[in-house]
Formats: structure tokens, sequence, C-alpha cells
């Protein structure tokens, strides 16, 4: 058995246990709940065996030590470790909570990342690493980054919730900021769902898939007439989030979680994702580009956008500690934080270049 | 006159001082930095103008782009990360840490050197922790168990009697209040270090023919840097990982000379540096560039064993070993591949797979022809021998960094404090316990109030743990 039957077994996991979780949300019966959190566990093993498998065939093929042989040298694997860590702090949240309400939120965006990784015809292939990725710091740098990423993507889901659980007007600049948030991330899923319909589940190219017919089917379509009519079906996508928010907002609070909870988590998450950030992510990252390259900053996109997300959590921390800042106000730089978070990590390497460029996919 | 003047001057100086210090200074800043660093990473810097122009026409279309350009490029935008403008921001930056730690700093060093007192009732019952338990056992005792467990737990604990009372206070991570001071104070050195760097160092590249040496480097703007040594590339070398043309290494090797004589030989590669007096050599990449001059460097042996190491250039022709068969070279390719037909062609302009066309003679009578190819010894075998394709030298330059930074240790100490300093400022918190003890009934009464800057619930737990225990 190899590394891509556990992670076939990952994949079902997780989407039953989304199942059952929105059935737990739905019942409240604790049998169902515990089932959830097993499967959730079934899941999440079989992930973790996968990826030591995964560094076990990695490493026969390399032949260049266990430590420099860990599968994170592409989108690929990295996508699939960020739902690993991603799992991994819901647990811890759902253990020291003891909460299980999260779940039905993170379980799908863990299968809907890895459904995506599947249909999007992402290359699986272990490929070898080139002479710059040879390095003892790959292993420190980028599981701490995506460690980060994990902590600061769960903390935007709950500055989020936050946002969508208090704000009472629907004029007031929170619902806004929020409807057109949640508004624009369903606009670029369902076209992203239709770029794989045209052009995947259709005739379909063998090219990397994101890079060549992201948005292809909409926002860059060659007819103009398909562009204008993908905008504004976008912006009605918005106004229906908008006028309808309220019913998000019913459904949260049917949970009980409470605000106070919310805000907590937000800021564990950020405390925790942020000195990992700056160690792993810019430090070490630092350290390396300087023995790889021979500077140990050079301003290119990665490295700036890591220091836009590092000022942005920096401004949380202050605002929050100095100013005083709660409530809506800091939610909202959290959920830009996030945005930040989520340019750093694919936006940079999807448009625009850099050393890094060989994260590509 | 003069009086008022003053007055006015230092009001100046604290308004400027309070501006310079405020959060929302920092923030403006933070704000300012983020913005504009990220025009910076949409247009490539230190590019071909057309470069960008190209990026531009496609956002902003055909008429608006050159204008735009313009004004990108006159405020600096295409070099931002050197231009005064994004210099002074940082500068700022670094300007409100220290003022903003100038501001706050003597207070709370304050706080930590002022030795610990009796806190009175008042101020007591307004810590947020809050626990009273009764043990039958005599005040003394319990006086000296409590500190005994107190101690145990990791305090500091100081006994303090006041009007007839006494009251325990015991203490841990003090000095974690620091943290904050010590991640900022990084943020300066790392800034500090960086300036070092760009004033009494430099960064440059040096391209280097395999076979040639060179006393200088090149800095971007082609300037010339004297290195006070000569360095020479003796061979470069790309492996390939089997049947791909992904490099799995490239390597050069270096020598290093100085007055004349060889000091270090060493091999180059990716993550793996060359340093020499405070200069570091760093394998960047690397390019192709043959000339007439380039020396094809062959292993011929002939039927029965016999050996012979050559190296020709291009055009010319040597001997099979014991025979009378000529071997002309006589066609090149770096990257030679077949395709579906079956027809040779080069798919690639550096080596990714070299071969050599050879052409075999009879006393000048065209015998036969062969392609050699330097990755794949199932081609070395002709029909006279083997002949096998070990490098064509001279036709490959080694691509290097060359970097002087004295300030990089500043930045590495900066960042060994942004660790520490961040650590403290997260994960440590400064843990404050009051114990009151009162005999009541043939027992006593612990009376306890206790604050903590973070991590309140674990401090609970933490005392509920210490509490038990002396039960």
């Amino acid at each position: 058995m190899d590394s891509s039957f556990f992670f076939g077994i990952s994949t079902i996991a997780y989407f039953l246990a989304m199942i059952i979780y929105i059935a737990y949300l739905a019942f409240k019966n604790k049998i169902i709940g515990q089932s959830a959190t097993f499967m959730t566990l079934v899941g999440f093993s079989s992930q973790t065996i996968a990826f030591g498998l995964r560094w076990k065939e990695f490493n026969d093929l390399m032949q260049m030590g266990l430590l420099r042989a860990i599968p994170l040298t592409n989108l690929y694997e990295s996508l699939v470790f960020f739902i690993w860590c991603i799992i991994l702090t819901y647990l811890i949240i759902e253990f020291k909570y003891k909460n299980r309400t999260f779940g039905a939120f993170v379980t799908p965006i863990a299968g809907i990342i890895l459904a995506f990784i599947d249909i999007s015809g992402m290359s699986k292939d272990i490929h070898p690493l080139i002479p710059a990725l040879q390095s003892n710091w790959l292993l420190a740098h980028v599981t701490m980054s995506f460690i980060a990423y994990a902590t600061f993507a769960i903390s935007f889901a709950t500055a989020l919730m936050y946002l969508i659980l208090t704000t009472e007007e629907r004029k007031s600049k929170s619902y806004l900021f929020w409807t057109i948030t949640v508004g624009i991330f369903s606009v670029i899923l369902i076209y992203m769902v239709i770029d794989l319909i045209v052009f995947k589940v259709l005739p379909s190219g063998k090219e990397s898939f994101v890079k060549k017919y992201l948005f292809k089917a909409t926002f860059r379509n060659e007819s103009t007439f398909i562009v204008i009519v993908s905008y504004v079906i976008s912006l009605f996508l918005v106004f229906v989030v908008w006028r309808y928010g309220y019913l998000l907002k019913k459904i949260i609070q049917s949970f009980s979680i409470t605000e106070g909870i919310l805000d907590e988590l937000t800021y564990k998450n950020i405390a925790i994702g942020f000195p990992v950030f700056t160690l792993g992510g810019l430090i070490f990252g630092a350290i390396w580009a300087d023995q790889a390259w021979g500077r140990y900053w050079s301003w290119d996109p990665k490295e700036t956008w890591s220091l836009i997300t590092w000022f942005v959590y920096a401004f949380y921390l202050h605002a929050r500690f100095l100013r005083g800042w709660r409530g809506k106000k800091i939610a909202i730089v959290a959920v830009i934080g996030f945005f930040s978070t989520i340019f750093t990590y694919l936006g940079v390497n999807l448009l625009l270049s850099g050393l890094h460029a060989y994260g590509g996919i | 006159m003069n009086k008022d003047k003053q007055i006015t001057k230092k009001s100046f100086v604290d308004q400027v001082w309070n501006s310079l210090s405020s959060v929302t200074f920092a923030i403006i800043i933070f704000t300012l930095i983020s913005i504009t660093s990220i025009v910076g990473t949409v247009l490539e810097q230190q590019a071909e103008p057309q470069k960008n122009l190209m990026l531009l026409k496609r956002l902003f279309g055909d008429s608006a782009a050159p204008i735009i350009f313009k004004v990108l490029d006159t405020l600096g935008f295409t070099d931002m990360y050197h231009s005064w403008w994004f210099i002074t921001l940082l500068f700022l930056f670094a300007a409100n840490i220290v003022i903003c730690s100038l501001d706050r700093l003597p207070r709370i060093i304050k706080s930590i050197k002022e030795k610990p007192s009796f806190l009175k009732d008042e101020h007591l019952n307004l810590l947020p922790i809050s626990r009273e338990i009764f043990l039958a056992e005599t005040y003394d005792r319990c006086l000296s168990n409590v500190q005994e467990a107190l101690k145990k737990a990791g305090f500091k604990v100081f006994l303090f009697s006041h009007e007839d009372r006494d009251q325990i206070f015991a203490e841990k991570g003090r000095y974690s209040r620091l943290g904050v001071y010590i991640t900022h104070l990084s943020i300066l050195l790392i800034l500090f270090g960086a300036v070092v760097g760009i004033y009494f160092g430099f960064n440059a590249y040096l391209n280097l023919l395999e076979g040639t040496q060179s006393s200088v480097a090149y800095k971007m703007n082609e300037e010339e840097i004297p290195l006070g040594f000569e360095i020479r590339c003796d061979d470069f070398d790309v492996v390939f990982y089997e049947n791909s043309d992904t490099p799995k290494a490239f390597t050069s090797l270096i020598t290093i000379i100085e007055d004349g004589k060889e000091v270090i030989k060493k091999t180059l590669s990716v993550n793996e540096p060359l340093k020499y007096k405070g200069i570091t050599f760093y394998q960047s990449s690397y390019g192709f560039a043959p000339s007439m001059e380039s020396l094809f460097k062959l292993k011929v042996a002939s039927k029965n064993g016999k050996v012979e190491e050559l190296a020709l250039k291009f055009g010319e022709s040597f001997m099979i070993p014991e025979s009378n068969i000529k071997g002309v070279i006589s066609d090149f390719s770096p990257a030679l591949a077949i395709d579906k037909r079956g027809r040779l062609f080069t798919y690639a302009e550096s080596m990714n797979n070299p071969a050599v066309f050879i052409e075999f003679f009879d006393n000048n009578k065209p015998l036969y022809s062969q392609w050699i190819l330097r990755r794949y010894p199932e081609t070395w075998k002709v029909p006279y021998g083997t002949i096998e394709f070990q490098d064509l030298w001279k036709s490959q330059y080694t691509g290097l960094q060359v970097r002087k930074d004295p300030g990089v240790w500043i930045v590495y100490l900066g960042c060994l404090f942004m660790s520490i300093g961040l650590y403290i400022a997260f994960f440590k918190n400064h843990l404050r316990i009051y114990v009151n003890l009162r005999p009541e009934n043939k027992g006593t009464k612990i009376i306890l109030k206790a604050t903590t800057n973070k991590f309140r619930n674990a401090f609970e737990q933490k005392i509920d743990k210490i509490l038990n225990s002396l039960k």
C-alpha cells in the first residue's frame, strides 16, 4: 500500500466527517458527535501515515538523507500538509474547548481542498529536488510556515464567525465587510468550479490547471460579453450574500458558541501563529536564503508578502494590547491578515514570480 | 523673550516626540510600508523598462501604460526598495520603535527593579484571582507549608510582616515583561546590520568560464570591485537526475590564488558557499558559452583496452590506439534528443545532454560515423573500441554571487534576539501571588489573591493544584 492509498482514505474520511458533523449540528446527539470526531481522527491518522510513506518514498528516490526528503516541495504536497495542520489545530481546539461545532466548518475546507487537488489534475508525482531546495532548512522553514498558515486560517474562520455573529444592522460597516468577504470567497469558489467543468470535465488539456485555466471561463474569457456577465453575476452573488446574510447568523447562533470564545480563539491562534511565522517563515527563510543565495533579504515578492503579512499581524497584536481594540474592529484585522497570508502562500506563486517560483504547480 | 522661545521650542520637540511615539504613527508606517511594498512586488524591480511596460499595458491598456510607467518610474517604484522615500519609511519605522520603547521602558524597568512589599487589603481586593481555604493546622505550620509549596512550584517567595500580620508574596517571570522590548531591540539590530552591510559590504556577481580566472567581481551596474586575490574556475559540472532534465546538483571546482600561490581548492555548490577573507562566493547560476577554444575531453580505448585521454578542439582529429582509424570531431549538440520519427534535434541551449558526432576514416576514406552521448554509456561503443565523451571543457561558465557583508552577524544576532524576545513575549507570563493567613477556630484560614498578565486559566489551575497539595 503506498501513500496515495492512504491519502484516498483520508479524503473519504474527511468528507464523511463533514457529513456527520453537519448531522451532529442538526441533531445534537452525543453519539453522532463522537463518531464525527472518530471519523476525523481516522482521516487524520491515515493522512499522517500517507505523509510518512511519501516521505519514505521520496527518501528512497532521492537518497540524500531523511531530513532533506520531507515531501513539501510543490503545491500539491504543501496543500496536503496545510490540511493536515488545519485538522491538527482543529482537533486540539475540539479537545480543549469540548466544542464540536467548528468541525462542520473545518472538515469541509479539508474535503474541498483535497477534492480540488484531485480534479484539478495538479501534479502528484514525486519530483526530484532542484539544488536550491536541497537543504536541511527546508524542513524547518516549510513546516513552521505551514503551521503558522494553519493557525492563521483558523483565526480567519473564527474572526469571520465573530463578525457574522455580532453584526446587527445590515447598513453597518462590519456587516458590509463580512458579507463582501464571504461573497467574494463564494464567487471565487463557484467560478473555479465552472473552470473545472468547462476545461477539465469537458475537453481537457494536460497543462497545469490553475495557471492556464483559472477564471478562463469567466473573468478571463476571450469574449468580452462573458467577462462582463461574469462581473455582473459576481456582483449579484455578493448582493445575495449581503441581502440574506442574517441566515448565516441564525445558523451560527444555533451553535453553542459565544462571542467570547470566538474572540479568544482568534487571538490565541494568532498568538501562536505569529511567533512561529516570524521564526520559521521569516528568520529561517532569511538564514536559508543567506546560505543558498548569499542574501538574507532580497525583497523578492514572496519575502515582501511575508513581511506584509507579518506587519498585519503585528498590527493586530499592537492594536489589541496597546489600543485595547476588541470586538469587530480587531476581527476585521484578523480577516485581512488571512487575505495577506493566502496571497503570500498562493497568490505570489500563481500571479507573481520570484526566487520561490519553483513552488509552482 | 528668550524664555518664551525656549518653551515653544520644547513643546515642538515634545509634539514631534509624541507623534513619533504614538501607536497611530506606527500604524501609518506599517500601512505605508505594506502598501508601497505591494506595488513593488507587482512591478519587477531593477528590470528592463520594457518588461514593466508590457505588464502595465496588460493591466491598464495601451494608451495609459506609458504615462503610468513614467509616473511610477519617476517616483522610484521600479527600484523602490532602494529609493530614498522607502528607506526613509524604514528609518521612521526604526525611530518609532526606539521612541515607543524609550517612552515605556523606564516604567517597566522601574517595576522590574522595584522591591516587592506588603500589599494592603484595598489593593489586594483588586486582584482578579481569589481563593480561600481552611486548613486544620496551626498558624505557624501553615505559614511554612504555604511557603514551601510555592517554592516547590518554582516561585520566588517573600515574607512580609506588617502591623502584626504576615503576608506571603510569591512571584515568577518578572523579567518576562521585557520580552516585547527584546523583540523591538532585535528589529533595530536587524535594520542596523542591514545598514552596516550596505555601507561596508557589497553585492556583486562574477561569471567565470572554465579555465579562466579573475581578480575582480562586478556590481549590478557593471562597476568593478577588486577582490584582493584571484579566483579561478577549474571545472564546472551539472549532474542531472537519471533520465531527466532536472539538475540534481551544479558544482564548480574553484581555486583561490593569492600572491601567485594556490591557497584554497574547493568544490562549490548551491547551499555550500565558499568564504575567503570576508568575501563569500555562492553558486547561483551557470551558462553555456562554447567557442573554438573549447576542448572535447575524450577517453579513447582500443579493442584491446589501450586507453588514451585526449583534449581536442572542434574539427580536430585523433587516432584510435593500435589502429589506422582516424576520428574527426565534426558536430556537437549541447542537448541531443530523438523525435518520434527518429530524427535528431537539439532541445535545449544548455549542456543538458551533450553529444559529439565523430566521423571515422581509414586513410581519408569515410568509414562510419556516430553520435556519442555523454550521459548514455551505451552510445560510447564504436566498431573500433570505445569513446567516452567526458566533457566539453571551457564551454560552460559558472555564475557566482559574490558578497561581502560585515553586517550579517548583527542581523543574525538580531534574529536570535527576536526569537528569544518573541518566545518570552508570547509564552512567558508574570505571575504574582499574595497569601494572607488568619487563625480561625482550631485551624487557619488561607486567603489567596493573585494576578497574571497572560494565560489566566492555566494560572488558576496551577494555583488550585498548589492549594490542593496543602490539604
